[in-house]
């Protein structure tokens, strides 16, 4: 019979003495450093990270992260599902900005088939990109805040970010996990004056956005705890594959939108902010700086919106066929059977995409050998590689500056683990 | 001693205790709808009772004010597990929260509140538990001592994160009762300057102020008094022994139901005390307003009328004191300290000085 050994919360205080005593023994009595341990759950680790540190008083000297708590195996998921089913996992990626990821999946999937979609479609895509980016930055911006110890900014920020998910529920019927693209279009069409409703937010929202930043921008404490920490190089954040705001706020002018435009983002004006210092406060500057230019990007959308189609009509084989045809035409009712039971007829081949989403570039690899499943799918998760430079930044600050440190890199751990 | 006087001074030790207490429960309420205004939120509105909530018009009204969230929240405190891991130093795991709780509520024995002035020889009583002479000495003195709650918190609960709250705020506490002691000394130097002699007690200092507040005459003192007081409550922007995003909860991280509790109330009640003393070294205590005579009348009227008037000012600097808290945000350990030794220290040296000269050459005049 198998032993079972009963393990009490007393056991805990004991194994902690022994193992102090391990550890002072092989310390050799000296005792300078201590080990702490941050997370998985802790208030700072926004999810489930958590950080192995050695403390040298109040300084750090060592700082590991240990990743993998909200692993799911996404990658995995893929490969036993069609091209569709996978959008509503997506959404769980970054989950901050889940109309992004949902974009950005069905593009490169698309490419794959080598699809164009219409100009409304892209449009939508455009604002929706935009919009996922407002919210997260929104949120990016008010949890940094509030890792500082500034609670009102939070709150400011998290008010704007209700009217935003009440726009999204409007036009996708959910709030948080959106699932709004499919391969080969969108799930429905904006609804009746959403457009509207979305320019009213953004003339309210812009002058919102100032009274908070004026929270933080110029406040002395702020730019205390922020100016020269957690500096990262320009070599350091090329090296370690930062992208999106992190990377442009160490000086390096790289923005997908700009470099490799896709959805129409060369048909719009726009700035890319890029910081000098690469510290804390450089990227804040670079967020609220990309609020105002996406409040830019989508008035220009908004003004120019084409009419059309929302969907891609001519890929029978992809898009799934309207429901008045299903139930009118038999060879429609095959198609959308035959995607249902079979998936999109995909041709064979593999294709890497990535867009500017707001924690960075995320990028799908897809690898297909035909059919609706694909062979493979691997996703770039810019969380990852922001988390991978905190080995290298985090040592020399005080535990107080971790906090800062983690709230500016404005990672999400759905995406870092997948 | 006889026996009736005796039992009266605990009977008013007693009333004294509870209003305190309340006071201090209140502030929380305060904090909590201040706080929400200045969120733009609501604020707790829907805590009642089965007796409260039928009353025609009140019984909303309180609701919506949020005046029973504060029993609620005490009894809440009271019903949670009284949890002790097993591995803290159970002596001083215990002994902490009273030791932080206590000197707060000490201190308010020398506390003045108000004035009774005699309808018949035109005398002025101060309404004091205490009438003490030292009464700042004595404030000074106890009001340092909640430190070592703080320090035995950290020390007993056995866990990283309390032991560094512990360590920094009673780094904090020390290195800013330097630059607080030192800042009410002009004060004490203006009040017995050559041919006055007012003493050290803080009903003396309110006497003093009839109609001139301190804080005009000594606004730097003022200034470096009120850092000092958020330095020594742990309130933000030096919140170091809490520091909620980096140190879980500080000190009091392994703390649950009512010693958490008692440390809670210690805190706020630190902050009505600091509220109370600020009030009455600088904002003239429960003197009317700078400039004009005081309007309360003889007898017990006036009396009343200058306790409110003092509890105005008190409820007025605790509302300071949450405004400051939800817009700033939070210094590094690092930097308060080098805020404390390099800026305030210095400034607070300087004023003394500088005080002091003024003093003689407003004497050789």
């Amino acid at each position: 019979m198998a032993e079972t050994k009963e393990i009490s919360v007393g056991d805990m205080g004991a194994r902690a003495g022994e193992l102090a005593e391990r550890r002072a023994e092989a310390n050799d009595g000296a005792g300078e450093e201590m080990g702490l341990n941050v997370g998985p759950s802790h208030p700072t680790t926004h999810g489930v990270l958590r950080l192995l540190m050695q403390l040298d008083g109040d300084t750090v000297t060592k700082c590991e992260p240990v990743i993998g708590y909200l692993h799911r195996g996404d990658e995995k998921i893929a490969e036993n599902m069609t091209y569709n089913q996978f959008v509503p996992y997506t959404d769980r990626l970054d989950y901050l900005s889940p109309l992004a990821n949902n974009v950005t999946y069905a593009m490169a999937v698309e490419q794959l088939a080598g699809l164009e979609v219409p100009p409304r479609c892209e449009a939508i895509r455009l604002i929706i990109s935009e919009l996922a980016r407002i919210s997260s930055h929104l949120l990016g911006m008010g949890v940094y805040g509030m890792d500082a110890g500034a609670w009102t900014a939070f709150m400011y920020t998290f008010t704007e970010r209700e009217k935003l998910y009440t726009l999204f529920e409007e036009l996708t019927g959910a709030r948080f996990t959106t699932s709004y693209t499919r391969i080969g279009g969108v799930a429905r069409d904006i609804p009746e004056g959403w457009l509207d409703r979305v320019s009213a937010f953004l003339d309210q929202f812009l002058p919102i956005l100032e009274e908070t930043q004026r929270l933080l921008t110029r406040n002395r404490i702020f730019l205390d705890r922020t100016e020269g920490v957690g500096v990262i190089t320009k070599e350091d954040a090329l090296a370690y594959g930062l992208t999106g705001a992190n990377l442009r706020a160490c000086g390096v002018d790289f923005d997908l939108r700009k470099d490799r435009p896709y959805l129409g983002y060369d048909r719009v004006d726009f700035d890319v902010p890029i910081g000098t210092r690469g510290d804390c406060y450089d990227r804040y500057l670079v967020r609220v700086e990309e609020l105002r230019q996406s409040v830019r990007i989508l008035r220009q959308v908004i003004a120019d919106f084409p009419d059309g189609p929302w969907y891609a009509e001519d890929a029978k084989e992809i898009f799934a066929p309207r429901k008045d045809k299903i139930v009118t035409s038999m060879e429609e009712l095959i198609q959308n059977f035959m995607l249902v039971t079979e998936g999109p007829r995909m041709p064979a081949g593999e294709v890497y995409f990535e867009a500017e989403n707001p924690k960075g570039a995320l990028g799908f690899f897809v690898v297909s050998k035909g059919g609706g499943v694909p062979y493979r799918l691997k996703i770039r998760g810019p969380s990852f590689s922001s988390l991978s430079v905190l080995p290298k930044i985090v040592p020399g600050h005080m535990l107080t500056d971790i906090t800062v440190i983690l709230g500016s890199l404005d990672f999400v751990l759905g995406e870092c683990d997948r | 001693m006889e026996l009736v006087p005796l039992l009266l001074k605990i009977l008013y030790a007693a009333i004294m205790l509870v209003v305190v207490l309340t006071i201090a429960g209140y502030s929380v309420l305060i904090e909590r709808k201040v706080s929400a205004y200045q969120h733009g939120r609501i604020g707790p509105n829907r805590t009642t009772t089965p007796f409260i909530r039928p009353i025609p018009v009140i019984g909303p009204l309180l609701t919506r004010l949020g005046i029973i969230q504060l029993p609620a929240d005490g009894l809440k405190f009271l019903f949670k597990e009284d949890f002790t891991p097993p591995y803290v130093n159970r002596p001083f795991f215990w002994a902490a929260p009273l030791i932080a709780f206590v000197p707060s509520l000490a201190v308010i024995a020398v506390i003045p509140f108000g004035q009774y002035t005699s309808p018949l020889t035109g005398e002025m009583i101060p309404l004091v538990l205490a009438p003490m002479d030292l009464g700042v000495i004595f404030v000074l003195a106890i009001g340092s001592l909640s430190v070592y709650g703080v320090v035995l918190a950290g020390w007993g609960s056995n866990s990283k994160y309390s032991f560094l709250g512990g360590i920094r705020s009673s780094a904090q506490m020390i290195s800013y009762e330097l630059s607080l002691g030192l800042s009410i000394f002009p004060v004490f130097l203006w009040m017995n300057a050559p041919g006055s002699d007012a003493g050290l007690s803080l009903s003396s200092v309110v006497e003093a102020q009839n109609t001139m507040w301190f804080l005009i005459t000594c606004p730097l003192s003022a200034f470096l008094f009120l850092v000092g007081i958020f330095a020594e409550t742990n309130r933000l922007p030096f919140d170091m022994a809490e520091s909620e995003t980096d140190l879980v909860g500080g000190f009091h991280t392994e703390y649950s139901s009512f010693k958490f509790g008692l440390f809670f109330v210690g805190e706020y009640g630190a902050m009505a005390v600091g509220s109370a003393l600020f009030v009455l070294l600088f904002l003239g205590g429960w003197n009317f307003l700078p400039f004009l005579a005081n309007p309360w009348p003889a007898g017990w009227i006036g009396s009343v009328l200058s306790v409110l008037w003092f509890l105005v000012k008190v409820v007025g600097m605790i509302t300071f004191f949450v405004l400051i808290r939800w817009t700033l945000p939070r210094y590094r350990f690092d930097q308060v300290m080098k805020l404390g030794w390099t800026v305030l220290l210095p400034l607070a040296i300087a004023n003394l000085i500088v005080n002091a000269a003024a003093v003689a050459i407003h004497d050789l005049w």
